[in-house]
């Protein structure tokens, strides 16, 4: 791993030393991580790849600051937040982190505009809502309620929430898990076309190998270690992809 | 427990303890609602178990004492009639037994005590118990043949002064100061409610019922043979209505002022009244309560049965019907039901006690019948578990109805619309967590609605209970302070000639001397007719003024009679009528006599006329039979000394102690139940808030922490959920304050009576108390409903699907 980290020339934007994850449930300990180095570069676009158990949600939950590491350091750019108390992680996820969920959990009784709304309210240099939806596509269902609208449109407003603050890092877990083929590739396309357009650093956990193809490089995870880091020679359009 | 075999017995036996294991799981998980509702539904109960039992054991234990010393059924006074006439009376229909007595009012003077004492004497037979009205000895022993000066005292005349048998004090009797000896204490069934006369509550240091010999006072008083007060006894079923009639016609040449049912007996009429606010009590207190219960237990419910949907689908899956659905929910609300009857049955049987105890202690029974029915118990469960039930129908119905498949997919997602408001400019001007707040509110109007009747209802029970000061203070504001410029009112044993007033003005101390006279009277209007009494009273009154509870001062006329409000209502009397006046002593002139002016009075229902005009009816002239008296404090020992020496002097009423008295005894009774209900308004509001903001947080749960992990903290979070709890409470508090007045105003209305009537006041201090107090009980479950939202655990939130 370490030579291609070599010859990289760009700068990291996140990275995860020695991470473990250790969840006390009941008489078992379940080690989730077993001690991990991850590092995001900034710009790239990295697809986790590993089955269910693996720890690869986990491990984004703890890069993304809604949950600590047992052991291990988490570095964004320069500042150091695995020690951060609660309103460290708040400010970081504020701030710096977009998240999309499986799940989009949109705020039902907001619309799709007031939902992008939520985020850039509270953010210092937000981009307008509508440009945010226009840019994943949904730029002509501004003002519908997440029951008006189907499950990849509903991904997408999570999507455009997530990137409306311009965040530096761009975190989907299993984007597409809730999602039939067709409308996961538009929801891959608004990711792909978020990371081309505003050069946001993200990552995306699967356990579909498909979606590996559209990555700069892919991690595959098992067993709560990297097995593996490679990176794609050329990346595949998000639109090239069926499964 | 295991039974061995018993999964092959029935092939629910498994799965339905697998229910039943369920049930206790949901219990335990939700015990925090559950014990929210316990508490509400327990309060009602307590209140109903509290106000019937404390009902049932103080008619019962009045009846019994009633019964146990033959208390009369019928009473009436004269001024002097022979003993023979008793024969007589023994005659008319209905009659069982007569008891022929002296009444008079002394001035006593008690060793220590330097204000003047009126004494309440009443005749008893030496040596024996009277026929009627018979005495519960407490101490010592009645008086006995040959010794005119004993007497035995009423316990809490006693009882204030620390006297025992073998103590003695002077009485002024008939103008003749007399030493009397304490040979026993006693309590009797007609005095349970003393109060003396001019006197709003009983003061045991300054008025006291006392039982002489017979022949001592017939001694005493030139009744040589004669009586002057009666008490009857009925047999069943007599109407004493009748009874009555008859005696007022034997009695009228005698000076009868008119007989009266046990029913308009003073100290009784104050008994049955109380028993009577306990009824009311008992009715309105727990509707509030078990209405709000069945409100909540609706909430919990449904909110449970949402998140139990794929169970749901799964026990019909697996073949439950769904009567057996519905019947696993109905099992769950009688379970929180339970839990809150349990706790109301301890609480209003302890309450009871208490209460009772109070009124016992008030009123000083020999005896106390407290055994609570079973029955009342029962009616308190009964009632409230239909309560909780009937709030929890429609869920329990939804639940059982759900077909399978679709139970057995998650819900669609709550649908919102742009309505109005939802959609309008001004919401559009709104952040998004207050839009989320408006929308919530929007979308379930009736769950909000509700949510601020309880929190109303809380702040309406706070505002019912202290609202009773208010009205108090008033009357006592307006009866004492505005009304009466007097320190004190003199009532002489006699009608008195005009020099008497003269005598008075020149006592040490007296500043001013107004003289006032009284006569019991009948009124007649039509067919309306009331017993009561006319006052007379100088051309601009000084002291004595009548006061209009709207506060003014009414001028009286000098012709004509200027009547209460009340009093022309029971006669449907106004301003320019006629009515017909009889009066019932001296030479008992009737009269026909316009009605010049009204004035709204509290208390009594008194009539005035000017007292020229007054004795020129009675056909009289210059005489009074009391004096009102303006003093120099400093001079007062001097003055007090000559009241008690000076033979005139019937009865002495000091202003000051009588609105002290009434304090007292308002500090001691009213301040418990003000207490028991600040706890049930709590109660109250907190059962609601808790629950509410609870299953805000459970449907809401996901959403909030999705915000969180947008990176809005703790604070921005809460005020989304709390918010919305705040608004529903801000429109609760004033709703509050309007509920509060209306059952201030139910609960004075139903207290009205001839002796008195209760003026809704609510000064703005009681508002903001009950406010306050409901703030606080709301803002103790936001506390604690905070507290949870800040252990919010965002990933398990956001890995599951709703």
């Amino acid at each position: 791993m370490s030579p291609s980290i070599k010859a990289e020339q760009q700068s990291i934007t996140l990275e995860g030393r020695s991470l473990t994850k250790t969840y006390h449930t009941g008489a078992v300990d379940v080690h989730a991580l077993r001690g991990v180095d991850i590092s995001l570069y900034e710009g790239e676009l990295v697809v986790l790849l590993g089955p269910s158990g693996s720890g690869k949600s986990t491990l984004l939950n703890i890069l993304g600051g809604l949950d600590s590491p047992s052991s291990g350091r988490v570095r964004f750019r320069d500042t150091e937040i695995t020690d951060g108390d609660e309103s460290v992680l708040t400010h970081y996820r504020r701030f710096h982190v977009g998240f999309v969920f499986q799940f989009y959990n949109l705020i039902p009784s907001l619309t799709a505009s007031e939902n992008v709304s939520l985020v850039t309210e509270i953010a210092t240099d937000p981009m307008d809502p509508a440009e945010a939806l226009t840019l994943v596509g949904l730029g002509e269902r501004l003002g519908h309620f997440p029951a008006q609208l189907s499950g990849g449109e509903q991904q997408r407003v999570a999507i455009a929430r997530a990137i409306a603050k311009r965040p530096d890092v761009l975190l989907c877990d299993e984007p597409t898990g809730a999602l039939d083929s067709e409308t996961g590739i538009l929801v891959l396309e608004a990711i792909e076309r978020v990371n081309r357009e505003l050069g946001t650093t993200t990552a995306v956990i699967t356990h579909n190998t498909v979606i590996g193809e559209m990555a700069d490089r892919v991690i595959h995870f098992g067993d709560g270690h990297v097995v593996s880091s490679e990176r794609n020679a050329t990346r595949r359009a998000a639109g090239e992809l069926s499964w | 427990m295991e039974v061995e075999g018993a999964a092959h017995r029935t092939p629910w036996g498994d799965p339905v303890r697998a229910l039943n294991k369920k049930l206790v799981r949901n219990l335990w998980k939700l015990r925090g609602q559950v014990l929210a509702i316990a508490i509400v539904i327990a309060s009602g109960v307590a209140v109903l178990v509290m106000s019937l039992s404390a009902l049932q054991a103080l008619t019962e234990t009045t009846e019994a004492y009633y019964e146990r010393q033959r208390f009369g059924e019928v009473f009436a006074s004269v001024k002097r009639a022979p003993q023979r006439l008793i024969e007589q009376i023994r005659t008319i229909p209905g009659v069982r037994s007569v008891d022929h007595r002296i009444k008079y009012l002394a001035t006593l003077s008690i060793e220590g005590f330097e204000e003047p004492v009126i004494g309440q004497l009443v005749s008893i037979p030496e040596g024996a118990q009277p026929k009627l009205n018979q005495l519960v000895l407490r101490e010592g022993r009645l008086v006995s043949p040959g010794h005119p000066d004993e007497v035995v005292l009423s316990e809490p005349f006693a009882d204030a002064h620390g006297m025992q048998p073998g103590d003695s004090f002077q009485a002024l009797m008939n103008s003749n100061l007399r030493t009397l000896t304490v040979v026993g204490v006693a309590l009797s069934p007609e005095y349970v409610y003393t109060i003396g006369p001019g006197a709003l509550m009983p003061d045991d240091h300054r008025f006291g019922v006392m039982w002489i010999g017979r022949e001592a006072l017939e001694a005493a008083y030139d009744l040589d043979g004669a009586f002057n007060d009666l008490s009857l006894g009925l047999l069943h079923g007599t109407n004493p209505q009748d009874v009555i009639e008859r005696l007022d016609q034997l009695l009228e040449r005698y000076g009868g002022t008119g007989a009266i049912p046990r029913a308009e007996q003073i100290s009784n009429w104050f008994l049955m009244n109380e028993i009577e606010m306990q009824k009311t009590m008992s009715t309105i207190l727990p509707t509030i309560f078990l209405a709000v219960a069945a409100f909540l237990s609706n909430m919990v419910l449904g909110r449970l049965i949402a998140t139990d949907r794929s169970e749901i689908g799964l026990m019909k899956a697996f073949g439950y019907s769904n009567r057996q659905v519905g019947w696993h929910y109905a099992k769950l609300v009688m379970a929180m039901a339970g839990v809150g009857i349990i706790l109301g049955w301890a609480a209003g049987a302890w309450l009871g006690r208490v209460n009772t105890e109070i009124y016992a202690e008030f009123y000083r029974f020999p005896l106390l019948i407290f055994r609570p029915d079973p029955g009342v118990f029962a009616i308190g469960a009964m009632v409230s578990l239909i309560a909780a039930l009937a709030g929890s129908l429609g869920a329990v119905r939804r639940a059982a109805n759900l077909p399978p498949a679709e139970a057995m997919m998650p819900p669609a997602p709550p649908l919102y619309r742009k309505t109005r408001i939802s959609g309008s400019r001004f919401i559009l001007w709104l952040d998004q967590p207050t839009r989320i707040i408006l929308r919530q509110i929007v979308r379930a109007p009736f769950k909000a609605l509700f949510t601020s009747i309880g929190i109303a209802c809380s702040v309406a029970v706070m505002i019912m209970a202290l609202q009773w000061l208010d009205s108090i203070e008033k009357i006592v504001d307006v009866f004492f302070h505005d009304a009466q410029r007097q320190d004190m009112m003199v009532g002489l044993v006699e009608t008195q000639s005009d020099t008497t007033l003269l005598e008075f003005r020149r006592m040490p101390g007296v500043l001013a001397a107004e003289p006032m006279r009284a006569a019991s009277v009948e009124f007649h209007a039509g067919t309306r007719t009331h017993r009561g009494a006319i006052e007379g009273i100088p051309d601009d009154p000084q002291l004595q003024r009548v006061y209009d509870a709207g506060g003014r001062v009414v001028q009286l006329p000098p012709e004509g009679l200027l009547l209460s409000t009340a009093l022309a209502e029971k006669l449907n009397l106004d301003i320019g009528d006629r009515v017909q006046v009889d009066v019932l002593e001296g030479r008992r002139p009737k009269r026909t006599i316009p009605v010049v002016d009204l004035y709204e009075t509290y208390i009594g229902m008194t009539a005035y006329m000017n007292i020229d005009a007054f004795n020129r009816m009675m056909g009289e002239r210059g005489s009074l039979e009391y004096v009102t008296l303006l003093v120099d404090d400093s001079r007062l020992p001097a003055l007090y000394k000559e009241l008690k020496a000076l033979p005139k002097v019937a009865a002495v009423t000091l202003k000051d102690a009588a609105v002290r008295e009434f304090n007292k005894t308002m500090a001691e009774t009213i301040l418990i139940y003000i207490s028991f209900f600040a706890a049930f308004a709590c109660a109250l509001g907190f059962g609601v808030v808790y629950n509410s903001t609870r299953i805000a947080l459970s449907e809401r749960g996901r959403e909030l922490a999705t915000l969180r992990v947008l990176g809005f903290h703790r604070g921005e979070i809460s005020y989304i959920l709390l918010g919305e709890a705040g608004l529903l409470i801000l429109v609760g508090l004033p709703l509050g304050v309007l509920t509060g007045a209306g059952l201030g105003w139910f609960m004075t209305s139903a207290m009205d009576s001839e002796l008195y009537r209760i003026p809704l006041v609510i000064k703005a201090s009681t508002n903001a108390i009950a406010v306050l107090v409901t703030l606080a009980a709301t803002l103790l479950s936001a506390a604690v409903v905070r507290n949870r939202l800040d252990h919010l655990d965002l990933i398990a939130v956001l890995k599951t699907r709703e």
